[in-house]
């Protein structure tokens, strides 16, 4: 019941913001948009809920759907014990989103994980290179529409 | 394709690779350091040199299949990697494996947990020049893996937690085996103690070197062992108990400072709690309910004998098949046939465990959870293991992503020897546990 509690609190904080919510396996979820993004987790991290820990960053590929991607993030409360989940549906045609380094540090590295895999750009990011691709990688392996067996060009050597 | 310190640092300064090929960065990563002596100054780190595809191939995988990809995940605790994707699938199913299972589970868990942190400061110590204490580690992981082995026929690559419960029961004589595992490891841990503890070269080498604050360990995500260090109590066993972790006893032991001292100490002391929780399964694990039948049927017997009328004897399976007999599996797995393997009795004998053997490996058949999405995490041996599982209702996953524990703690690698000396580049890497198969996937 207390985790319910959450996610109707948020929805009479953020009311015309929020764009869903679900409880589906016992997994608490935002929706919301992409503009806000910043406001929510920033208002999260505060006190009363303490949503101080970035557990993951990650992003799903809808292809065929309109919004095609969507960014997946996990929280966790340490004084609630609680994790939240947020999810911000992104367009392929503008695939971007503010990036949340100055709040989190881990960020860092699972935004560049992020766009690595799925081309997702992160405004404001400070260093937003391929994180276990190497430089010069074609595409973005996974995206739906990159095959699994699909070869690379040769690159040149490093110097 | 400069790299960034190769754009950030200052003329005078010297750059040194660190990596990919070196003998303390076990596990392939490169550390480009940028120095003022023996100063590092700036440092980057560059990952990827065991990116598998982990996540792209089990894509294309069905549930069932894409299980012995887990074990290469973190390969000195296989088995804690196969719960936890065994868990969130199980969540995502609404099963919930037989209370025997779970006993076997947490044991086998915290047997993983030990090597995993036996791995870790064996490298770390004999990095920082200890090799007794290597050579004693590893010893004592030996014992360890023979009770690894005993139970599910394999070290590493064990693929023994299955959904809905494990693959096998414990074999009959496992008690002997574990009991001296344990003890065996008491022993070590005490040795350990007498020769690293008050160590001065050791002490030197870790102690205030690569210290984080609690504040700093929760900004990068860290969890697990790394997190405890710093003072912070987060433990997935505790905070969003699974399994049976909420009827056994155990501490979690903290750290004051967060320096490579006190992550030392933490999994020290953790694997003594590791062994206290396996003792006290032992005692609680349920007997079997299968009666043991001395003798059976051969199995090539048996078969021709089904071909006339139903076989009702015991039958008797190869020796690699040990502990799965049919009548072991009220004990180790759920009774809903649609997520198990049937007993391969009833695959040979009759026409029904045939037509349950093929609905459950014929190509779009088998384990279909509903749509959704669901995240589980189980305590690893690095921290908060964590599965994503996106599902659309097919065989196969839609997307699997893994929360890998030593990826958070790495992130912070670059601020953590920042201002110390290259020396202590080794004991920190060291002490963080960096597995490359689990961060890279």
């Amino acid at each position: 019941m207390e985790k319910k509690k959450i996610l109707k609190e948020l929805e009479q904080q953020f009311a015309e913001k929020i764009r869903g919510t679900s409880s589906d396996f016992g997994d608490d979820t935002l929706i919301i948009d992409r503009e806000s993004l910043l406001e929510v987790v920033q208002f999260l991290k505060q006190k009363p809920y303490e949503y101080s820990m970035l557990l993951d960053l990650t992003c799903v590929d809808h292809l065929g759907q309109e919004p095609r991607f969507e960014m997946v993030y996990h929280f966790l409360s340490l004084s609630a014990k609680h994790r939240l989940r947020i999810k911000v549906p992104l367009s392929e045609k503008n695939l971007s989103i503010e990036t949340l380094t100055s709040i989190w540090k881990n960020a860092n590295w699972l935004e560049r994980e992020v766009y690595d895999m799925f081309g997702v750009r992160f405004y404001g990011h400070p260093d937003l290179r391929r994180l276990f691709m190497y430089d010069g990688f074609e595409g973005f392996p996974l995206r739906k529409d990159y095959p699994l067996r699909k070869r690379q060009p040769r690159i040149r050597l490093r110097k | 394709m400069t790299t960034r310190i190769q754009k950030e640092a200052r003329k005078e300064s010297l750059l040194i690779n660190m990596g990919p090929s070196h003998p303390a960065m076990h596990g392939t990563i490169r550390i480009m350091l940028e120095l003022d002596g023996e100063r590092v100054l700036n440092s980057e780190v560059e990952v990827g040199y065991l990116h598998r595809g982990f996540e792209k191939t089990c894509e294309h995988k069905t549930y069932f299949n894409l299980l012995p990809y887990t074990d290469r995940m973190n390969y000195v605790s296989p088995l804690i990697n196969n719960l936890g994707y065994v868990m969130t699938m199980e969540k995502m199913l609404g099963i919930e494996a037989p209370e025997k299972a779970q006993y076997i589970r947490v044991i086998m868990s915290e047997l993983s947990r030990i090597s995993d942190h036996l791995t870790c400061l064996a490298a770390m110590a004999m990095e920082c020049g200890a090799f007794t204490v290597f050579l004693y580690k590893i010893k004592a992981r030996e014992f360890i893996w023979d009770v690894i082995e005993e139970t599910t026929g394999a070290r590493m690559t064990t693929s023994y937690i299955r959904i809905g419960g494990v693959r096998a029961d414990f074999h009959p004589n496992y008690e002997e085996v574990l009991n001296k595992a344990i003890a065996e490891t008491r022993k070590v841990l005490k040795d350990v103690h007498g020769l690293l503890d008050k160590n001065k070269i050791f002490l030197n080498r870790t102690r205030d070197i690569a210290v984080i604050t609690p504040e700093a360990a929760i900004n990068y995500g860290w969890t697990g062992p790394c997190l405890r260090s710093s003072g912070v109590y987060f433990d997935v066993r505790k905070t969003f108990p699974y399994l049976v972790y909420d009827q056994l006893d155990f501490e979690v032991p903290l750290g004051e400072r967060g320096d490579n001292f006190d992550r030392y100490m933490v999994r020290m002391k953790e694997m003594e709690q590791s062994l206290r929780i396996i003792e006290q399964a032992m005692k609680k694990i349920p007997k079997s309910a299968a009666k043991t039948v001395a003798k059976g049927m051969e199995a090539a017997e048996a078969i021709k004998a089904s071909r006339q009328k139903r076989v009702e004897k015991k039958i008797i399976l190869s020796p690699n098949l040990e502990g799965s007999e049919k009548d072991k599996y009220q004990d180790i797995l759920v009774k809903s046939k649609k997520y198990i393997v049937p007993p391969k009795e009833d695959t040979y004998t009759s026409i029904e465990g045939l037509i349950n053997h093929f609905q459950f490996f014929m190509r779009e058949h088998g384990i279909r959870p509903p749509k959704g999405e669901v995240y589980f995490a189980v305590e690893g041996g690095n921290g908060e293991l964590g599965y994503y599982i996106v599902s659309d209702g097919t065989e196969k996953p839609y997307r699997l992503h893994v929360r890998a524990p030593c990826f958070h703690v790495m992130a912070a690698l670059e601020e953590l020897i920042q201002g110390h000396y290259v020396a202590d580049v080794i004991p920190t890497f060291g002490s963080i546990n960096m597995i490359g198969g689990e961060m890279d996937r």
